[in-house]
């Protein structure tokens, strides 16, 4: 499930902690990673590898909103739409990428390219709107940036 | 509604410490380069407790938003510990409107890191732990660059340029929850549990990180901590407001020509840092409200925002908080029914569950509270909002429930006619089992 390199990372990440429980996050976050989503294969598979019980696993998984059980489009566009955004047209965004992507909030595009989430702050309130891709943030958006971004990613 | 002041005060002079405006500073080359690292080989010269002591006497309080003075917290630790000590520092800034950790991580991360160090230093931590929100990819990999630049010139680690001291600083990705921001959810967050609070007491100092002696600071209050031992507890304790003293990162957000994260001493009007820092509100419009320290602080109306100043005792007596000084700024045209109802639904979405008065409660705010969005308020949803508010208030094993009742119970308190035009004109009595259900 997780690659030699990661395997030897999580070595390496076991001198950090106390516990081998402490690894649950970081592994959890090599999966996701590798695999794109978190399977309950692999959540198995954490648990044998740091023998924490299957249940455990499983509920810091559904309790961390950025933890995906089931695979995500290969743009994954979260918005978000708290205060501040709000304040500064965050509404007109999300209406404009659905209309773009022809998908809802919450939903993935039927090729698989597009999933478009609502998100809760991202610590981008003094240049929002935005939404972030991946680990990529866009910011003070208008709708005609939004525009050239998707070109760019089609 | 407050309107453009004819005369705005001018804005005090100051040159950052915090992020000062050095081109490439997060670079370990510049950093040290203008005096960083000095304090902590100033610190290995010091006693632990003299350097606690240089803190309490500085006065310095901290950024996260309890304001709880950082000297007494470090006190608390236990000096004689058979079990390892720990710090944590809290990067998890998810309060909406905040953004100014993110600054302190993309400009100067080495000050946090220093700060980091004299900190462990004075409470007698080998480890800290800097947990970082999980969105923030890609300030966690500049983070950990400045970390690995700095082990690599044994400014962290074994030994620490041969002073005999040892410290270890690892960063830990949180994965997206709210809650992880407040310290014991943050721990159990690091111990590869979900994100729960615990009950307190005992608090971190004497049980904390896996049972053990735990201190826990925000970013910017660890990264004012080099400048306290360079520059003076005396030095620190006189900028700003004497109770509350020092630099503070103030973000602006919302309805401002220049909205952004501002350095500046405490004790500053709100209406210079809306008119002077932020450079007024678009199309001069008047402002009708504020929050002015992240969504859990009380809602200030435009209109009493004179006189009003960015310090603990001066927010408090206005009736609201410093908080994490996230100020969002709400011009004359706000819907403030929109407003409250989206951020009744970000702490329903992030309450833990833990609690019944807040997992139930925030749910039920939200409910209501859509209805006014949609004009379909009824004569007693205000109060039956501000019974479920007091309800969940006080109620709760960690602040999340009182973050969600504030708002909700400053914006009846101070807009309560937003609320009485979203009445429904014939709307008839219903029961409370009726709204209930």
């Amino acid at each position: 499930m997780l690659s030699e390199t990661n395997l030897k990372k999580v070595e390496e990440l076991k001198k950090r902690y106390p516990t081998t429980q402490a690894l649950v996050l970081p592994v959890l976050w090599m999966v996701q990673e590798e695999h794109g989503y978190i399977s309950q294969d692999s959540m198995k598979y954490v648990a044998g590898l740091l023998n924490v019980p299957y249940g455990h696993i499983l509920g810091v998984v559904t309790f961390y909103t950025m933890y995906h059980t089931k695979p995500v489009g290969k743009h994954h566009i979260e918005v978000c739409t708290n205060v501040s955004c709000l304040l500064r047209g965050s509404g007109k965004i999300v209406r404009h990428l659905e209309n773009r992507l022809g998908i809802k909030l919450g939903e993935t595009s039927k090729d698989g390219k597009w999933t478009l989430s609502e998100v809760e702050c991202m610590g981008s309130c003094g240049t929002a709107p935005m939404f972030a891709i991946g680990e990529e943030y866009y910011e003070n958006l208008s709708p005609e940036k939004v525009d050239k971004i998707l070109e760019a990613l089609r | 509604m407050l309107q453009k002041p004819v005369n705005a005060k001018e804005v005090t002079t100051w040159e950052p410490v915090i992020i000062p405006d050095i081109p490439d500073l997060h670079k370990i080359d510049i950093y040290q380069a203008h005096g960083g690292y000095k304090a902590l080989q100033k610190v290995f010269g010091m006693k632990p407790d003299d350097v606690i002591e240089e803190v309490k006497k500085s006065g310095l309080r901290g950024r996260g938003g309890a304001c709880f003075p950082t000297g007494l917290k470090w006190s608390f630790m236990p000096k004689q510990s058979a079990k390892p000590k720990y710090l944590c520092v809290n990067g998890d800034e998810s309060e909406p409107g905040t953004f100014k950790d993110r600054a302190i991580f993309e400009f100067n991360p080495h000050q946090l890191i220093e700060g980091t160090l004299i900190t462990c230093y004075a409470i007698g931590a080998q480890t800290a732990y800097i947990y970082i929100r999980g969105e923030y990819g890609k300030w966690i990999r500049m983070m950990q660059k400045a970390v690995d630049d700095a082990y690599a010139r044994n400014l962290v680690g074994e030994n620490i340029l041969g002073s005999g001291f040892t410290i270890n600083i690892y960063i830990h990705k949180g994965a997206g929850a709210y809650i992880c921001g407040e310290e014991s959810a943050l721990m159990n967050s690091i111990e590869g549990e979900r994100g729960y609070p615990r009950v307190k007491p005992p608090f971190p100092a004497q049980y904390g990180l896996w049972g053990c002696p735990t201190t826990i600071n925000n970013v910017e209050t660890i990264t004012n901590v080099p400048v306290i031992i360079s520059r003076g507890a005396e030095w620190y304790s006189k900028v700003g407001a004497a109770k509350h003293p020092g630099p503070i990162l103030v973000g602006v957000s919302g309805h401002v020509n220049q909205p952004g994260v501002y350095e500046m001493p405490t004790g500053e009007p709100l209406v210079n840092i809306i008119y002077k820092y932020a450079g007024g509100v678009p199309g001069n419009k008047g402002v009708k409200a504020v929050i002015p320290g992240g969504s859990s602080t009380m809602i200030l109306r435009g209109d009493q925002l004179e006189g009003v100043r960015m310090d603990a005792d001066s927010m408090k007596a206005a009736g609201s908080a410093v908080g994490t000084a996230g100020m969002i700024v709400m011009d004359e045209d706000t819907d403030l029914i929109e407003v409250i109802t989206r951020i009744a639904k970000f702490y329903y979405h992030e309450s833990c569950g833990q609690c019944t008065p807040c997992r139930e409660g925030t749910g039920w705010l939200w409910k209501v509270l859509k209805r006014f969005e949609q004009n379909e308020g009824r004569q007693e949803d205000i109060d039956l909002l501000m019974d479920v508010a007091n309800n969940i208030e006080g109620n709760t094993i960690c602040a999340l429930g009182d973050a969600a009742a504030w708002p909700v119970q400053s914006m009846i308190r101070r807009f309560r006619d937003e609320f009485e035009r979203r009445v429904k004109p014939d709307s008839r009595k219903v029961s409370r089992e009726e709204v209930a259900a």
